[in-house]
């Protein structure tokens, strides 16, 4: 699948800088009429030299991701940028540097040397100022950053970085919007992580998520609860359900409901109105009497499920407390929690974070590293969110700083030492006015129902008056034929709305055909003199009517002859 | 043969056709009805012709059997994508053969009627004509229009309700003149002349999507051109089975108006926007991005779903893309993918006219749905493709309560996980306004001609599952 997708993206980039290109490039013929947008970027600047992509060793402790790939590194490379990786950048997520170099990247040798030589510097985790590393004073001055900063939560650091007249931009920054989805990196290390989660549950419990039934006994299928139904939570959702377990879900943005009941699990829902939708996809704080109905299901719950994946976070504050003690000391002995916010300070009070320990026979796994646990995958799907982020910037062709663009202001948090963090507010469109946009009553104008109803009346008055009128005047012959002929619409009425709408085209064609019965007027013409109009007019008549009736019944024969099971 | 026999056999003969029409409700049954049709018509047919009043057997034969020769001929020969072209160019030999009837019959009066009789009489030819001749020039511009020798676009003359009104007028003033003068001819055919104008300037100003309208509408009308002659001749049979072709077309006509949901008068008026006084809304222009795909990653994404539904449109026909189309289908089926196709009863040029396209690719008529019946299927769909179809599709029609399609209902097809979109260009469709569709995050967009991409999309298939053949 990845590879597939890569290949369409490679074409894609090399259309963009099509025209940047010297004729002999083998132009790449567009799959669509839909032309990027090559007329924003700027004009090509030949003088400018290639700009220096460099990719540092993480430093953080237990860190084993890495900010490019070979794959990815090869994509960016594509896209007019020298990539330089520190040696051994990418062993710990499985990537030797001989890869790199493969790739077509230069390897570099120590820290001092990439950050010295680099213009943008790639990385994961926010630059750290340790005793024997000291990454904010590495960075060059004039070059740029892109990494996790959480600005938020690291006003030090962001101060740091601002006497060192650079530019950062946050990958935790970029506005949650569609047209962001591709360079979400939250998104994607949620999704790991959801999935992680689930692993490490079932690595911690000691049955099988799926229920059987086998020569040596039933087995009960586990049953899962997964609070907080963001990207993670889904993940997670997705995952045990894949394993077979019998999956539930709570949020208190009631929005979410149709995705977890896509996942195929249960949406638990409280007596209780209140939509915990906030700004930007994101759950608020909700009022004391729903915290309250919320820790009674999840009290009832506790005692239940056997698996308990909490992944509840509001933005800026300390994770809410969702699973107190007592529940946890209901749960049975065997049970597992994943408490996927222990790094905000957890779901559950017992967490501790980082830790996986026993507490009164319930695991709490409170791991903080669950996306650098995959961190192959999680390296690759990274990568590929700053891939797209620098596309977006121009590349290496055209990389510019563009204030108008939504995304890439909002990811911006430091320009050239100044702090423009954070951005200056735009309309942050939450899911839920999208979610229920389709309950919008479409509802006909009132003015035309009534005219209809008006012109309704006025038919069958006149329908009744020409009525009359004929009852009065007409002559009986005519009187019955008008009987056979009224009668005759309603029969066809009756008969024509059981036509199945599949055979409408074989319905049209027979009763082309059987019209043709017009020739029996033709017939009972033509035997006058055989000169006379009536006759030549009733002959040409038969014809065509004949044509109609042999055509029409045999294309309906062919037709029919066709649809087969 | 007693006229009492020749009574009896036009009973069976209306039983036969009623039985014809009835066979019609399921595709088991269909053959049969079709063959009751056939039968009535001979013995309609028979029966006349060993009636007292037949008795010149030379021009009979001589104006049947080539034909039938004829008929059978092209009944063989034409494809199925030219079906509309085939029964609209029927209809107008119905129209025209009521248009001789009738003339024949007022050549040849009867002198047994005398005083309101003979009035209502020479009304019957009069109104038998009228619709004959409307029927006639309109389905040959149906005709024009669906064989593409006319072009598509609606032709609105200025003031043309008020010449289509001036000709109605025209057309009752002339029938006073033609009841009340000895020699009617004169009115009678400045009346055809003039009833044969209307006919082309009703569908002159109609635009190509609406015909399926059109063309049931003038099915109707042929109904109703032989009833009329029926009642001139005083003939059940031809007033019963105009009757029932009459309805078939009307009924037909108002399925595919509510599927539109405009109402019959503001489709005949002519085309989208401007008889009804709402103005398009094509300022609107949806947010978002158009993802462009591949037939690599389309086919990567078929392969690996497990339910698909596909919703052809006229584009389809247009690409000949049904047989190929078929073949995909075949290999995913084998392969268990529960794969069926979702008709909207507007797609097409003619009712049901997918459904035929699809039967002749021998695609099994029980896994293609209808909008109905399958709308509800989109939300647990992995992969819907939709093919040619554009304003069935749009999720404007349900989301923006302004757009002049608002409320037409329409196949729910982004709320299945991936919608693969094949598209020519991104060029709006027959209603003149922009999909938000081909913006939606789970939108692919393959463009390009729709045979040349099928044809790819299956040779990605065959070579993604090695396992299968496709034969």
């Amino acid at each position: 699948m990845t590879a597939r997708v890569e290949s369409k993206i490679e074409s894609s980039v090399e259309l963009t800088n099509a025209h940047d290109k010297p004729l002999t490039q083998p132009q790449v013929t567009p799959p669509n009429e839909v032309t990027t947008d090559e007329s924003s970027a700027g004009s090509p600047n030949e003088n400018r030299a290639v700009l220096k992509v460099g990719v540092p060793r993480e430093t953080f402790p237990g860190e084993n991701r890495v900010a490019a790939t070979p794959d990815t590194a090869k994509r960016l490379l594509k896209l007019g940028f020298e990539v330089l990786i520190e040696s051994g950048a990418g062993v710990r997520a499985s990537f030797d540097d001989s890869l790199y170099e493969q790739a077509g990247c230069r390897l570099v040798t120590g820290a001092e040397h990439l950050w010295a030589e680099a213009d943008i510097i790639l990385k994961v985790r926010a630059p750290i100022t340790h005793d024997d590393i000291d990454e904010v004073n590495l960075l060059r001055e004039g070059s740029t950053l892109i990494s996790f900063i959480w600005p938020a939560q690291n006003a030090d650091l962001l101060q740091q970085l601002a006497g060192r007249q650079v530019t950062v931009l946050a990958m935790d920054s970029v506005p949650r919007i569609s047209r962001a989805q591709k360079l979400d990196a939250l998104s994607s290390m949620a999704n790991i992580a959801g999935y992680r989660a689930v692993i490490e549950a079932a690595n911690n419990f000691g049955r099988f998520f799926t229920g059987q039934i086998t020569a040596a006994g039933k087995v009960p299928p586990a049953k899962v609860l997964v609070i907080g139904a963001g990207v993670a939570g889904l993940a997670a959702i997705g995952t045990a359900g894949g394993l077979g377990a019998i999956v539930r879900a709570f949020d208190t943005r009631l929005a979410v409901k149709e995705q977890v009941e896509s996942l195929g699990a249960e949406f638990l829902e409280l007596d209780f109105v209140e939509d915990g939708s906030g700004q930007g996809g994101y759950a608020k704080v909700m009022s004391d009497e729903f915290i309250q109905a919320e820790m009674e299901l999840f009290a009832q719950q506790a005692k239940d499920v056997d698996i308990i994946i909490t992944t509840a976070l509001i933005p800026g504050r300390p994770a809410p407390r969702l699973i107190t003690r007592e529940m946890v000391e209901s749960m049975r002995p065997g049970s597992v929690i994943v408490d996927m916010a222990a790094e905000q300070g957890g779901n559950c009070e017992v967490t501790q974070p980082g830790e996986i320990y026993t507490y009164q026979g319930v695991r709490i796994i409170g791991l903080t590293d669950l996306p650098s646990r995959m961190a192959a995958q999680s390296s690759q799907l990274y990568g590929t969110n700053l891939f797209h982020l620098l596309d977006d910037m121009g590349g290496g062709k055209n990389y510019r700083i563009d204030y108008d663009d939504e995304v890439i202001r909002g990811a911006l948090i430091l320009h050239e030492g100044k702090i423009t963090w954070p951005p200056p507010s735009t309309v942050n469109p939450s899911p839920q006015p999208v979610v229920t946009a389709p309950d919008l009553p479409v509802t006909p104008s009132p003015g035309s129902t009534r005219g209809e109803i008006n012109l309704s009346g006025l038919w069958i008055l006149v329908a009744g008056l020409s009525l009359v009128g004929l009852g009065y005047a007409a002559p009986p012959s005519f009187l019955s034929h008008l009987t056979v002929f009224v009668l005759a619409v309603f029969v066809g009425w009756q008969v024509i709305w059981n036509v199945k709408p599949a055979l409408h085209t074989p319905l049209m064609s027979v009763t082309n055909a059987i019209s043709g019965i017009i020739i029996i007027g033709g017939m009972l013409q033509i035997s006058q003199p055989q000169t006379s109009a009536t006759t030549i007019l009733g002959a040409i008549a038969i014809f065509i009517g004949t044509i109609n009736i042999a055509g029409g019944f045999l294309v309906t024969q062919r037709m029919l002859k066709m649809f087969q099971r | 043969m007693t006229n009492n026999l020749l009574t009896i056999a036009y009973i069976t003969a209306s039983a036969l056709f009623i039985l014809s029409l009835g066979g019609l409700s399921d595709q088991e049954t269909a053959r049969r009805g079709n063959g009751f049709g056939i039968a009535g018509m001979l013995i309609a047919f028979g029966a006349t012709a060993f009636s007292s009043q037949v008795s010149n057997y030379g021009v009979l034969i001589g104006g049947i059997l080539p034909a039938v020769l004829i008929g059978a001929i092209v009944a063989s020969r034409v494809a199925m994508t030219a079906m509309p072209e085939l029964v609209a160019i029927l209809h107008s030999f119905v129209g025209l053969a009521a248009v001789l009837v009738g003339f024949a019959n007022f050549l040849n009066p009867d002198a047994n009627l005398s005083g309101v009789e003979a009035n209502i009489h020479e009304i019957e030819i009069f109104v038998g004509i009228f619709i004959g001749a409307v029927t006639f020039t309109g389905s040959i511009i149906a005709f024009g229009k669906l064989r593409g020798v006319i072009g598509g676009k609606p032709l609105l003359l200025p003031g043309r309700h008020v010449l289509n009104l001036g000709i109605l007028v025209g057309a009752i003033a002339l029938g006073w003149q033609f009841t009340q003068s000895q020699d009617g001819l004169f009115p009678l055919m400045i009346m055809s002349g003039i009833a044969g104008l209307l006919g082309i300037n009703l569908v002159m100003a109609i635009g190509g999507a609406d015909m399926p309208v059109v063309v049931s509408m003038l099915n109707s009308y042929s109904g109703w051109a032989a009833a009329a002659a029926g009642f001139m001749l005083s003939n059940d049979l031809l007033i019963i089975t105009g009757a029932l072709v009459g309805s078939s077309g009307a009924i037909l006509s108002y399925i595919m108006c509510n599927a539109m949901n405009r109402s019959f008068i503001s489709v005949i008026l002519g085309g989208f926007g401007t008889g009804s006084g709402i103005s398009p809304a094509s300022d609107r222009q949806p947010v978002g991005e158009v993802t462009p795909t591949t037939v690599e990653d389309a086919a990567e994404l078929l392969t690996t779903a497990k339910r698909i539904i596909i919703v052809p449109g006229y584009g389809m026909a247009v690409a000949q893309a049904q047989h190929s189309l078929a073949e995909i289908v075949k290999v995913l089926r084998q392969k268990k993918t529960d794969v069926r196709f979702g008709i909207h009863p507007v797609a097409g040029r003619l009712p049901g006219h997918m459904n035929v396209l699809l039967a002749e690719a021998k695609v099994p008529y029980d896994i293609v749905l209808e909008m109905e019946e399958i709308n509800d299927d989109f939300p647990e769909t992995d992969v819907v493709i939709v093919i040619g179809a554009n304003d069935t599709v749009n999720p404007a029609a349900i989301e923006d309560p302004s757009c002049s399609i608002a409320g037409m209902p329409v196949l729910e097809v982004w709320k299945a996980t991936t919608v693969i979109v094949m598209k020519r260009s991104m060029a709006s469709g027959y209603a003149g306004v922009e999909n938000p569709l081909f913006y939606k995050e789970n939108t692919r967009m393959l463009f390009g001609d729709a045979k040349k991409n099928v044809d790819n999309l299956l040779v990605q298939i065959n070579a993604q599952t090695p396992t299968l053949v496709a034969r």
